[in-house]
């Protein structure tokens, strides 16, 4: 580490190498704050020339590197490596061009993601993909983790929103990957392989012009089954909101005692739609909404920009307000089929009172991805196992259904170790191809994602027996 | 599993495979590449055969794997908006089956009457709708594949909202079989829209990229707006279409915006249709350099048809033309393209020395270790796609 160090210095700035332990201590995790680990080194790039020369001496130093944009993450994706470097992009920060004609704009990595539309908001453009971390996390982030939001039932993914990317490739190469270009989809394989396929250095994402009007609408139902009866009524009436969100009596309490958001009293479950596009046709799929929702006992529509950012606030601050009603909690994220949401919600009600664990549902209703929030009392004994237990258990249900275990935070080191419950052997072994072309000495961001590290000499699906790795007390095996 | 001995009719771009293997299967699909490895057979898989001469000729061709057995739709949830397909079902079938439900694939497939969900992932080309609904890639969401050694591999799912592992479904789609065999598919879909109404008029060639930013830029979205030049020197047609409940208004607005035009709830005959295919060059671009692709395909003398919001056009010879003309054509229009920030690539085109049909390639390094590693005996498809792949 100390010559890797030496060697840094050499090539970046004096102040862009932190070696200081109070503040290496920093970075010791991301978002989901139960893993840590003190980096090796941290290194603070400010051009991509930069970004390449580190990952050049860590391919010297045979050391693994981690990419780091806001930290935001949920799934430990940036969590650093002790024996490796962490590369933070937080001096890359600038929106390099805007370019209205071509509707797109080339920015740096660390730019936030809601940077990207101020920048744009008074011409009538936004970025479309909008996680509820917008305003912190990092467009490098949000590629690394294919990212999405309340939107993404209309609007799509990062990964459709993105245009081209420049990376340095694990052996340090500067490379594009531009969709325009003729050959294979790297840029799809890249987007959403959280950091370990290299680091993006530069991002030309695609601009949405603003729709000419938008409707919000907040519907109050006794019970959770009628919401959701609702949300199938919608979708099968043929109209595709820009967001239908839901949140049940908990969650509401939750929200109600955080931010005061003032939804309607008793509300057994409240369903936030938004419909946007041009005047005529929001118009009459509102006509339409309005009938579908009938059996709400209470319906509210925005009439203005402060009305629907009231509406949308208790949603919003759902995560955060949870603290308020439980000292602690776990965030899950999964997927079910819509159809299955009925009786996944009524799966985890039991699981609920089997283990004697709070689980407050928000979720993103029109695609099924489900944020349950596990509650429980970290001061009491065996209540935090309980609470993985509930939450490990949440997972299995959405495999059952058909669904994935994890719609946007991605599988980072959390979820790893489901990764084969979802996949065969030779799926991973077939992804572990693309790794391996890319890196081909498996040190960008090493233990994500997959659960066994594997190394690209050998030749996947015919391994037997312990892995050499684990043989030797290297790696575990999940 | 049929295997036969392969006929003229069988030729992939001239080349004769000695087989054609005709699995019912995706384990019998997995069966033919295993056979196929152990004996170091090129395989090239094939759907409905419309769009085989596309690319360049395979270097070499033992086994065609016709797909057109695996043709089952095998569930389509309509309540989720998903379906999952085999690779051999076409997309009429698919089209036929979904429509009965009140919804669509939004990819408009004008070869309808062959293509299928493998052959239109493995080309990935796009129509009319992209700029709406985007390509092939961004509606697929979940994929079965079989790599050269017969590993039979999934990723994604039938959900919308997926991140865990890569996407080998983008990998795949525009992979022109190079790369193993796509053995189903997963699709979100749309619901099929209320209404339909396409605003076609002359438009002068210099209004058209004005015209273009306009309609990119206009409240009444557009699904797509395409324009057919069929003579370089003629007046081109525009033909915007709209989509929903709000169709008529809006088209109104479009036609107000275009300065006029026919308001129709059919296509005009050429929307999204491609009518001679021996000589094909596909141009994309951003939206400032459409006057420049205009201008290019207008000086080589080449038929233009295309979206002009989405940035992708196809140029047609109108005439026969010699392989060194097209060399130099190609040059010429690649040159004042990729000034305006565009790409030009040769779709097809009959065998011709001294053809660059792809011009630069951003990562191709990287593109050939892919390669390297998902077919390192070089078996699928070899050599029928960029940098010899
Ligand atoms: C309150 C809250 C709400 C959230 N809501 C959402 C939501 O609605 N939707 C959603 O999708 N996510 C959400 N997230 C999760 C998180 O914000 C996103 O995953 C985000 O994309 C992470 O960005 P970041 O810059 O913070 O990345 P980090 O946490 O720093 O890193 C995340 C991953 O990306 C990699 N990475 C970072 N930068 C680069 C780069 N330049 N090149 C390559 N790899 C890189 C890292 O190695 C790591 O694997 C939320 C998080 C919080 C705390
Ligand atoms: C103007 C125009 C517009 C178009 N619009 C669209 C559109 O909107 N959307 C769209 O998707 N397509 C579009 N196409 C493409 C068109 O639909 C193709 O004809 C079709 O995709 C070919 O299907 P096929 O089954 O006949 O394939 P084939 O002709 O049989 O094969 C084509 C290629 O795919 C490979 N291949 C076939 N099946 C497989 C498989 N299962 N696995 C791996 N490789 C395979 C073959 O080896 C070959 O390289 C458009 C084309 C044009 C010219």
């Amino acid at each position: 580490m100390e010559t890797l160090t030496a060697a840094l210095r050499s090539v970046l700035p004096r102040d862009a190498v932190i070696t200081d332990p109070v503040r290496l201590r920093t970075y010791e995790c991301d978002g989901l704050t139960y893993h840590r680990a003190t980096p090796g080194v941290v290194v603070l790039p400010a051009t991509a020339e930069q970004v390449a020369r580190v990952v050049r001496l860590c391919n010297d130093f045979g050391v693994p590197f981690v990419a780091r944009g806001s930290g935001t993450g949920l799934s430990g994706g940036a969590l650093p490596r002790e024996d490796g470097v962490l590369i933070v992009t937080s001096k890359m920060r600038a929106i390099l061009e805007i370019d209205l004609p071509n509707r797109r704009a080339v920015v740096e990595p660390g730019v936030t993601n809601l940077a990207i539309t101020e920048a744009v908001r008074e011409q009538g453009y936004y970025y479309a993909p909008d996680p509820s971390s917008q305003q912190v996390c990092s467009i490098g982030g949000n590629v690394a983790e294919n990212s999405g939001g309340a939107h993404c039932l209309k609007y799509g993914f990062t990964v459709n929103h993105v245009e081209a990317c420049e990376i340095v490739t694990p052996d340090g190469d500067l490379v594009t990957l531009d969709r325009m270009d003729p050959g294979y989809d790297l840029l799809g394989a890249f987007i959403g392989s959280e950091g370990t396929l290299g680091v993006a250095t530069k991002i030309t994402v695609r601009l949405s012009r603003a729709p000419e009007a938008v409707t919000t609408v907040l519907a109050a139902f006794e019970s959770i089954e009628q919401g959701g009866q609702a949300v199938s009524a919608i979708i099968g009436a043929g109209i595709v909101p820009a967001a239908i969100e839901m949140m049940d009596a908990l969650a509401i309490e939750a929200a109600e005692a955080a931010v005061a958001c003032s939804y309607p009293a008793g509300a057994g479950a409240v369903l936030i739609v938004e419909l946007d596009g041009p005047a005529a046709e929001v118009e009459r799929q509102f006509a339409r909404l309005r009938e579908l929702c009938a059996g709400a006992f209470e319906l509210r529509v925005a009439a203005d920009a402060a009305e629907r950012a009231a509406i949308w606030k208790g949603r919003k601050s759902a995560f955060a307000a949870v603290g308020r009603i439980s000292p602690a909690y776990i965030v899950q994220d999964g997927v079910v089929p819509r159809t299955a949401l009925p009786g996944v919600l009524a799966a985890i009600d039991r699981l609920s009172a089997e283990h004697g664990i709070r689980v407050a549902n928000v979720f993103h209703a029109g695609d099924g991805n489900l944020h349950p929030l596990v509650l429980f009392d970290d001061a009491e004994p065996g209540a935090g196992e309980r609470a993985e237990a509930v939450s490990g258990a949440i997972l299995d249900l959405c495999i059952e259904h058909g669904g994935s275990i994890t719609g946007e935070h991605g599988v980072g080191v959390d979820k790893a170790r489901y990764m084969p419950r979802m996949f065969s052997a030779a799926d991973l072994d077939t992804m572990q191809l693309v790794r391996c072309a890319f890196d081909p000495r498996g040190l960008a961001n090493p233990g994500k994602v997959f659960p066994t590290p594997r190394l690209c000499g050998e030749v996947p699906g015919v391994r037997k027996g312990v892995h050499p790795l684990v043989e030797s007390g290297k790696a575990e095996q999940f | 599993m049929t295997v036969r001995p392969a006929d003229a009719e069988d030729a992939v771009g001239g080349v004769l495979p000695r087989w054609v293997a005709l699995p019912e299967s995706v384990e019998e699909v997995a069966a033919v590449l295993r056979a196929c490895a152990a004996r170091d057979l090129a395989v090239v898989p094939a759907g409905g055969g419309t769009k085989l001469h596309w690319g360049l000729p395979p270097e070499r061709c033992d086994v065609l794997l016709d797909l057109c057995c695996l043709n089952e739709i095998l569930e389509h949830a309509a309540g989720d908006l998903v379906v999952r397909a085999q690779a051999g079902v076409t997309m009429d079938a698919l089209a036929a089956a979904l429509a009965g439900e009140g919804q669509e694939l939004a990819l408009d497939v004008p070869f309808s009457e062959g293509a299928t969900v493998g052959g239109t992932l493995a080309t990935a080309t796009a129509g009319p709708r992209a700029f709406r609904y985007g390509t092939a890639r961004d509606l697929l969401i979940g994929v079965t594949v079989v790599l050269p050694d017969g590993t039979v591999a999934r990723s994604g799912g039938k959900v919308v909202k997926n991140v865990a592992g890569y996407d080998l479904g983008k990998l795949f789609t525009g992979s022109h079989g190079t790369l193993g065999v796509i053995a189903e598919a997963t699709f979100r879909l749309h619901p099929l829209p209320a209404a339909r109404r396409w605003v076609s008029a002359e438009v002068a060639a210099a209004e058209l990229p004005g015209l273009a930013a306009a309609l990119a830029a206009a409240q009444a979205e557009p699904s797509a707006a395409e324009v057919d030049r069929p003579e370089p020197d003629a007046p081109p047609v525009l033909s915007v279409l709209v989509e929903g409940a709000a169709a008529d208004s809006r088209a109104a607005a479009v036609r107000e915006l275009i300065g006029g035009g026919e308001v129709t709830d059919a296509p005009p005959p050429w929307w999204g249709l491609i009518t001679r295919d021996e000589v094909l060059v596909e141009v994309r671009f951003p939206a400032t350099g459409l006057a420049a692709v205009l201008e290019a395909a207008a000086r080589a003398g080449l038929a233009l048809r295309g979206s002009v919001l989405a940035g992708r056009v196809w140029l047609e010879a109108w005439r026969p033309v010699g392989g060194d003309e097209l060399a130099a054509t190609v040059a010429g229009l690649r040159r004042r393209v990729e000034a305006a920030g565009g790409r030009v690539s040769v779709t097809a085109a009959p065998p011709c020395a001294g053809l660059d049909r792809w011009g630069q390639v951003s990562g191709l390094p990287l593109m050939r270790r892919v390669k390297e590693r998902f077919d390192p005996g070089r078996r699928m498809s070899p050599g029928r796609f960029v940098g010899g792949m």
